[in-house]
């Protein structure tokens, strides 16, 4: 294990910049901790920190001057990898038919040339490098989970009789080049749920470094991992030394701080996730659906902070002429009544068919699709549901009339 | 009155399949034989209904006739099928038209002549009933279905 | 080509094209099918060739600048030189769809999706169920049933629609007819004194046609309560669950299995549909709003 300093971590910054990297770590903006472009570790949310609790997220100024003194923000990296919308194509009629030039290049998309007749000059599938500076174990587990839904990683997609498994281009391209320094937690927030899903709160592997932020009296550092080549390169570049076994137990306590809050219920949630696949599949008509759906408002915000949450929508236009036309894709959600559109009606007219479609998917069918869970336990649905609700509460609820229901069973 | 005939037939027909032997003999003295040629009417809307119909063969179509609309049909019977059910209950009158599509050759079986025996055999007339009532349950749902318009264009509407 | 992949993109590196590009296609053939439905026969408009496609797939067809609509493949699959497809004007994209002309340009993605078990159902007696549109997505399993017809038993195809004027493929049904060793059957839930075939659901058809319930493999397209209505006759009759194959729709938006519009509990029916084996997705289809 390697250490560096304060100023370390700027010239890890300006390393990344060199090296031709749009840097994006945490910033402050609008009463939140969200992720946008950074130049300096001084744009880095220094001396806050957040407290989060059902539909409930407030900013606190810390006693010290930590860098990452927070845990996680409405944003995720799936901004970045997967863009909120992203134009597909343009194409132009033509006599013998229409000519095209693939877009996917940037969030705002404006960048390709309507005229370009081949797509093979337009280099349009070569968005900015990106380094993300301050990824969570969570996040990264999301990062990999999504890797898996775009066709990117190595994890087989859900067996496909017929056709082949195809990998999304946009996502593969930014995923491809994207450099993660991973920041560990040291602490625990209201809603994390990360050890309960396997998912942290120490990051173990692909990241390309792994910070861990000690402030421990007059002491600020920084312990340092590589997870990679490029990682191991980029290091090179900063200044740094092998640390001591003082400054290797200090970083390793910090990190098991935030497991015992989250064990010990002084922070954060559990989920018992054993069985959950099946727990969930034998109660679709449990009527704590019903009870949830007197809650939920369906407004989508769950899944637009999710890190996993995939759904898209595509859309086609023109413009006046009807000469030029586009394709763009936008996140959708499960939520949105059209989401489920067939023949003049929604399939899941009720809310209870989209919150159960939703949480059974996280949680179950993610599970057969994908191979592994769609939830990672950030908490950032339960902190950004406007009334509050709680995932690891309805799969409680939902367990707990279920095993009385088998009780019942037996003794009856 | 050809009793030694029909009751082979009578036997074989699914509505009666399984019927005990001595009711088939019972009702196969209201039974006689019949056939329709095509397009001949068997009974009209409002006619009394003193018997009902196992379809041999053919095609037989229910239809009422709607102002402006001339004849819609609402169901046709074939091969294996009974038709009618209007003699069992009061007023005894023939609810729908019934015509034949094609040449059709069926059994009639008396209405008055049955009612009477089930009069007097409870027995056979529960076990009757209880075939009748599978047919009118299987129609029920076969229009319940109709009625879902399946095939519709909701939006179009 | 428009619709090659560009030198750069990572789909280029495993050979296969932008699988959300459409590739313009021109309509050679424009046959009016009922008051709003219509056939096409459409060749590539870049001079290439048409990829195979099995029996039950579907492509995502695209109007110019309005939008794209899935629908699946009807022609037969022994003759690769025409691209197929009935479709029904039933909104904006269909609408727009149908509307257009020989010698239009229609874009054409695909072909997605799972297959009918032409294989599996090697042996068994064959029972097609189609209601309405639904005739559309068996044709080509039938055309591939005739072609090996001595692979198969008994070959019956029963079909339901609203009315006699909303049949498909009417001249063909004719022809199938007179064939020998083939059972069609057509039935219609309303209709005039001029029509002479059966009135009634398309269930009750089931009787009519012979097949060996213990070898009989079931083939079923049509709105999805009409399915489940045939399915629970066929169950009764002795149909073996993992014997009966359904076509299901739902929502798509990208036919590859990224957009999850379709999910149908776990399954993607555009990738691991249309076609489902009823064992497979019995639980889902008793729960309304799945």
């Amino acid at each position: 294990m390697q250490v560096f300093d304060l100023s370390a971590l700027d010239r890890l910054v300006q390393v990344l910049g060199e090296r031709g990297y749009l840097v994006i770590g945490p910033v402050l903006r609008d009463g939140a901790i969200v992720y946008d472009e950074i130049t300096s570790s001084r744009d880095l949310p220094i001396g806050w920190t957040d407290l989060q609790e059902g539909g409930s997220y407030r900013l606190h100024k810390r006693a010290d001057q930590a860098r990452f003194g927070y845990v996680v923000g409405p944003h995720s990296w799936k901004r970045y990898l997967f863009p909120p919308e992203v134009r597909l194509w343009q194409l132009r009629r033509s006599r013998d038919g229409y000519l095209g030039s693939r877009q996917s290049s940037g969030q705002t998309g404006d960048n390709g040339q309507l005229d370009a007749i081949s797509p093979a000059t337009q280099g349009d599938l070569s968005p900015p490098r990106q380094a993300f500076i301050g990824v969570r174990s969570c996040e990264l587990h999301a990062i990999h989970i999504q890797d898996r839904v775009f066709g990117a990683g190595n994890g087989a997609r859900g067996a496909a009789r017929g056709t082949p498994n195809w990998h999304d281009p946009v996502y593969a391209r930014r995923r491809h080049d994207a450099f993660l320094v991973s920041v560990q937690c040291t602490q625990a927030g209201g809603t994390c749920f990360c050890t309960s899903m396997g998912t942290g709160p120490k990051a173990e592997s692909g990241f390309d470094l792994a910070l861990t932020e000690v402030i421990d009296g007059k002491e600020h550092y920084f312990a340092v991992e590589a997870g990679s080549d490029r990682g191991r390169e980029v290091l090179e570049e900063v200044p740094h030394r092998a640390a001591t076994d003082t400054e290797a137990e200090a970083a390793a306590r910090a990190v098991a701080r935030s497991v015992d809050q989250m064990d010990s219920g002084v922070r954060g949630r559990t989920m018992e996730t054993a069985g959950i696949k099946e727990l969930l599949y034998r109660n679709q008509e449990h009527p704590r659906w019903d009870e949830v759906a007197q809650r939920c408002l369906a407004c989508a915000n769950c899944t637009m902070v999710c890190p996993t949450c995939f759904c898209s929508n595509v859309e086609d236009k023109s413009d006046i002429t009807g000469e030029h036309a586009e394709r763009w894709r936008r996140w959708d959600s499960c939520f949105h009544r059209d989401f489920s559109y067939l023949h003049g009606g929604s399939v899941r007219p009720s809310t209870r068919a989209r919150y159960r479609q939703w949480m059974t998917h996280k949680l179950a069918s993610w599970i057969d699709q994908f191979g592994t869970s769609g939830c990672v336990g950030c908490g950032r649905c339960i902190t950004w549901c406007p009334v509050g609700i709680d995932i690891t509460e309805e799969v409680a609820a939902i367990r707990a009339s279920d095993a009385q229901h088998r009780e019942g069973e037996k003794s009856g | 009155m050809k009793i030694e005939t029909l009751q082979p037939l009578l036997a074989v027909h699914p509505f009666f399949a399984g019927l005990d032997p001595e009711h088939l003999t019972i009702i196969t003295g209201c039974a006689h034989n019949t056939r329709f040629g095509a397009d001949q009417s068997i009974f009209a809307e409002g006619d009394p209904a003193n018997s009902f119909y196992l379809i041999r063969s053919g095609r037989i179509a229910l239809d009422v006739s709607i102002p402006g609309r001339g004849h819609h049909v609402v169901q046709t019977v074939e091969e294996g099928d009974v038709l009618g059910w209007s003699w069992l209950f009061p007023p005894h009158e023939w609810m729908f038209s019934a015509r034949a599509v094609e040449p059709t050759r069926a059994v009639a079986m008396n209405g008055t002549c049955l009612r009477e025996k089930c009069e007097a055999d409870p027995a056979l007339g529960y076990e009757l009933m209880k075939r009748f009532a599978a047919v009118m349950v299987e129609r029920l749902h076969a229009t319940r279905i109709q009625l879902l318009d399946v095939y519709g264009d909701k939006r179009n509407q | 080509m428009a619709t090659s992949a560009t030198s750069d993109s990572p789909l280029r590196e495993h050979g296969v094209a932008d699988p959300m590009m459409p590739r313009p296609f021109r309509i050679t053939r424009k046959v009016k099918e009922t008051h709003d439905t219509v056939t096409f026969d459409l060749v590539p408009a870049d001079g290439g060739t048409i990829a195979g496609f099995a029996p039950g797939q579907f492509n995502m067809l695209y109007a110019f600048g309005i939008g794209e609509v899935p629908i699946s493949i009807s022609g037969d699959p022994a003759n690769p030189e025409v691209l197929i497809h009935t479709l029904r004007a039933v909104g904006a994209v269909t609408r727009a769809l149908c509307d257009a002309r020989r010698g239009d340009i229609v874009g054409v993605r695909g072909p997605f999706g799972t297959a009918w078990p032409a294989e599996q159902a090697r042996g068994d007696d064959i029972v097609l169920i189609a209601g309405g549109i639904g005739l559309a997505p068996l044709r080509p399993a039938f055309y591939r049933f005739l072609t090996d017809r001595r692979t198969y038993g008994r070959i019956s195809l029963i079909y339901g629609a609203r009315t006699p004027a909303e049949l498909l493929y009417r001249r063909e049904l004719e022809h199938w007819r007179g064939q020998f060793g083939l059972d069609v059957e057509v039935t219609v839930d309303h209709a005039a004194a001029d029509w002479y075939g059966p009135v009634g659901v398309v269930t009750r058809l089931l009787s009519r046609v012979r097949f060996d319930p213990i070898d009989t493999t079931a083939l079923l397209c049509g709105p999805e309560v009409m399915m489940r209505f045939a399915i629970r006759d066929l169950t009764r009759l002795g149909v073996a669950d993992d014997h009966i194959f359904l076509s299901m729709e739902r929502n798509m938006k990208c036919a590859i299995g990224f957009c999850g519009h379709c999910q149908f509990g776990p399954a993607f029916v555009c990738k691991d549909g249309p076609v489902f084996s009823y064992r497979d997705v019995a639980r889902l289809l008793a729960v309304a709003e799945i």
